[in-house]
């Protein structure tokens, strides 16, 4: 072998072995650290297992937003099917009766959802579009919600 | 009627832009000087046009003209001059005028600085740097123009989004644009390079100082981008992997790899094509990152208006331009003349062994931003990828980069010896094992996490070995203090901003390290005069009245900050409501040491003497903060000593010494 074709062999194997390392990596991760999405709808028909960490999405349903303390209560619902909702924390600001929000954390065996992180988007003119699909889903999409 | 200029102003920039991008292309093919000398001019005229674009936006809405519908929609009159000003770029339109500025500024530079560029090199990246010119300025005028009128004009603005009424708002965009955009330089010289087939020492030379200063300011813009969501979302946490995040973070990636591996070029005439390949993929990342974040197919703060149409032109831009230079790479890169050969252990090998580590973590980084979109393209469910993934990927990537990092400077270019160095090596082995025993027994072993001992390892192993190589260099211990001082003022200054970014590298492990592992968070509904204790703090509610700023009320909470009684400071978060747009945001108060950050947010009045408070302490956030600034500093650095260099011709021989 000349000098140079075993550098280049070094190179390829190096570009190799780190490609490896990392396919290895991501293929590990995407098994364990993706969070799925699912409307209220989806959780109710797909029967997501007790303690799964996921994400769901909604509209805040009106009047149900309940605050003891810093433990707040809500339900997120996509107009067919409504979620129970726990949550102990500060909400974020955009967080509002009515408003699109995504809530992240896993069911109980009562079907009652303890988010840990609340997610309200940082505008209000944006709707979460996994929100606006579920909404869409069941009919209620009431046109552009961008301006 | 100004705006009506500064629009005019922007259609005469692309004219102008066209004829940069077309003229002096010829004349270097033709070899036509007349053509070729086209194209300085023509780059200087340009950005002076754009800048009158800018300025004539920018009048618009100082004065609010609220007949402009960018400024309707973005800006009121109530809002401070600070916003007004800084506001031009605050809303989609503005902020892609703010890019083409720095695009045809940079252009600009190229033209007035590189006086000693040749003249075949400086056409053509002249002439490449146009025709990003042409689609963004095409982009801007047919999908986004910032001087559209509205008829008849409203009373008063929408007003500016509140979390971004924020002194980071003057600092941060530009910042990162000006890294982002800066990249556009190092893939003109590039595409340039690989048109004329010849890419050597002088073209390296040439690329550094470019995507050096791209790479301080990006690493800047980051940097503030982080502090600026630290202590304005209120969730105390500086960084989310958020596609945006990803977005900024990848072309720092591969800019990085690219500024070591030109050092390459410039020093042994090595690795040439794999530079170029980067100097593409560094832009490309740019680009992609404008596309992800204006075309709203991911989501975030920074997605002002998404639309389709945006969305599609950015992509076609993004194929164009990265499809075109990759196919031309393909075809020219092979008749490239290999360069100077190198044992794998050697500074070249560990050059390249790093950027191939940064390189893979840049393409995980990128496949975590993408995957949400392809599995939902491929409907797979719709999912999210967080900082779990990125955390279970990257990290793993970097900890062998960060080995080798400290290693790399110690060994000798060509071919290196390991067996001159295994006394160092086993010293610094020898400190980083003790910073772990010490670690580890300071958060009282499996308390708290494994990898907090060895995080402190890694930092410790590449700080000493940094500081290690320095010592060495100078020779400092080992003769006269004066000698070593004299040494020390005669090395390169490259070398010191080389130490001193690497450094900066370790502080930054330290702080994400320290902060990560014992980071502990407090949530309560608190009464007056109510002591909440946390980490050994006391944090004692004393008041919360209404207070008015210019453009908003605010409930301001006062809070007593005490550690074993002793009064440590009083903290006074707000949580805002904003008139124009009517939408609340919050402000924490942060108290900062050296070893750390006590961060206090106001919620909600939960009951009639009580609120939501929540409570964090922060280790060592700062040191994220200093370490950044630190590794910007010694990129200035290793500029000061690069600007002997830029324009000076490898056969000068009266200015600079050779490096």
């Amino acid at each position: 072998m000349t000098p140079k074709t075993k550098r280049r062999l070094y190179m390829v194997l190096l570009g190799v072995a780190a490609l490896g390392v990392a396919t290895a990596l991501v293929l590990a991760a995407l098994k364990d650290q993706i969070v799925y999405f699912y409307s209220p709808t989806d959780l109710q028909s797909k029967h997501v297992a007790v303690g799964r960490h996921i994400r769901i999405g909604g509209l805040v349903e009106d009047g149900s937003v309940l605050k003891e303390g810093a433990v707040v209560n809500f339900r997120i619902t996509d107009t067919t099917t409504t979620v129970t909702v726990t949550y102990t924390g500060v909400l974020p600001d955009l967080f509002r009766e009515g408003q699109g929000v995504v809530a992240e954390g896993s069911v109980d065996k009562d079907n009652l959802f303890h988010a840990d992180t609340i997610l309200a988007k940082h505008d209000e003119k944006y709707m979460p579009p996994e929100v606006a699909d579920a909404l869409k889903k069941s009919g209620q999409w009431k046109g552009e919600t961008r301006q | 009627m100004i705006t009506e200029f500064g629009h005019f102003a922007l259609v005469m920039a692309l004219a102008v832009a066209v004829l940069q991008a077309s003229l002096p292309m010829v004349g270097a093919a033709r070899h036509n000087g007349t053509l070729m000398a086209f194209a300085a001019p023509a780059a200087v005229t340009q950005a002076l046009l754009v800048i009158l674009a800018f300025a004539a936006l920018t009048h618009a809405f100082v004065t609010s003209d609220f007949s402009v519908a960018v400024v309707a929609q973005n800006s009121h009159s109530l809002k401070p001059m600070l916003y007004k000003v800084a506001g031009v770029w605050g809303n989609h339109e503005g902020s892609l005028l703010l890019w083409i500025l720095i695009l045809a500024v940079f252009g600009a530079a190229v033209a007035l600085v590189g006086t000693n560029l040749p003249p075949l090199l400086k056409a053509r990246a002249l002439a490449v740097q146009a025709m990003i010119s042409v689609g963004f300025i095409l982009f801007i005028l047919l999908t986004s123009n910032p001087f559209h009128r509205l008829d008849p004009p409203p009373l008063d603005g929408n007003g500016l989004n509140p979390l971004l009424q924020d002194p980071g708002l003057a600092f941060h965009p530009p910042m990162l644009y000006l890294g982002y955009v800066g990249f556009s330089m190092a893939f003109s010289f590039a595409v340039a390079g690989l048109i004329e087939g010849k890419v050597d020492s002088a073209w390296a030379r040439w690329v550094r100082p470019w995507t050096l200063v791209a790479w301080i300011a990006l690493t800047l813009g980051i940097t503030g981008g982080s502090w600026w969501a630290y202590y304005t979302l209120g969730w105390g946490g500086w960084w989310y992997w958020d596609p945006t995040e990803n977005a900024s973070f990848m072309p720092w990636l591969a800019g990085t790899a690219l500024l070591h591996s030109a050092s390459v070029v410039e020093k042994r005439g090595a690795l040439k094509s794999w530079t170029v390949f980067l100097a593409i993929v560094t832009f490309g990342f740019s680009l992609l990152g404008t596309f992800l974040v204006r075309s709203g197919v991911l989501t975030s703060v920074h997605s002002f208006a998404s639309d389709p149409a945006r969305g599609a032109f950015i992509l076609l831009l993004l194929l164009l331009m990265v499809g075109g230079s990759f196919i031309l790479f393909a075809v020219r890169a092979p008749s490239m003349q290999a360069g100077g050969l190198f044992a794998p252990l050697s500074r070249e090998g560990s050059l390249l062994f790093n950027n191939v580590m940064m390189a893979t973590g840049a393409a995980t980084v990128l496949l975590g931003t993408l995957y949400p979109l392809i599995a939902d393209a491929l409907d797979m469910g719709k999912v999210s990828v967080g900082p779990p993934f990125f955390n279970a990927v990257f990290l793993p990537l970097m900890t062998p980069m960060i080995i080798a990092m400290a290693a790399g400077p110690m060994l000798s270019w060509k071919r290196a010896d390991l067996k001159g160095l295994s006394q160092r090596l086993s010293g610094m082995l020898a400190v980083s094992v003790l910073v772990a025993l010490a670690v580890w027994f300071a958060q009282g072993g499996s308390a708290g996490p494994w990898w907090a001992a060895g995080g402190f390892a890694l930092a410790a192993w590449l700080m000493v070995g940094t500081a290690w190589d320095m010592i060495e260099r100078i020779r400092l211990f080992r003769q006269p203090l004066g000698l070593s001082w004299r040494r020390a003022k005669g090395m390169p200054r490259a070398s010191w901003g080389m130490a001193a970014a690497h450094f900066g590298v370790g502080l930054v492990i330290l702080g994400i390290t320290g902060s990560s592992a014992w980071k502990l968070e407090a949530i309560q509904n608190q009464h007056l005069n109510q002591t909440v204790s946390l980490g050994g703090w006391d944090l004692t509610l004393k008041g919360v009245e209404e207070n008015h700023g210019p453009n908003y009320t605010a409930s301001r909470a006062t809070f007593d900050l005490t550690r074993d009684g002793k009064q440590i400071a009083t903290l006074s978060p707000e949580k805002r409501q904003f008139l124009m747009p009517p939408r609340p945001a919050t402000n924490a108060a942060i108290r900062t040491s050296l070893w750390g950050d006590i961060y206090v947010v106001v919620g909600d009045q939960a009951g009639d003497d009580s609120w939501v408070t929540r409570l964090y302490v922060n280790p060592m956030v700062p040191w994220m903060w200093i370490g950044a600034a630190l590794m910007a500093a010694g990129g200035a650095l290793s500029l000061t000593d690069l600007r002997h260099r830029i324009g000076v011709p490898k056969a000068a021989p009266s200015k600079g010494k050779t490096p």
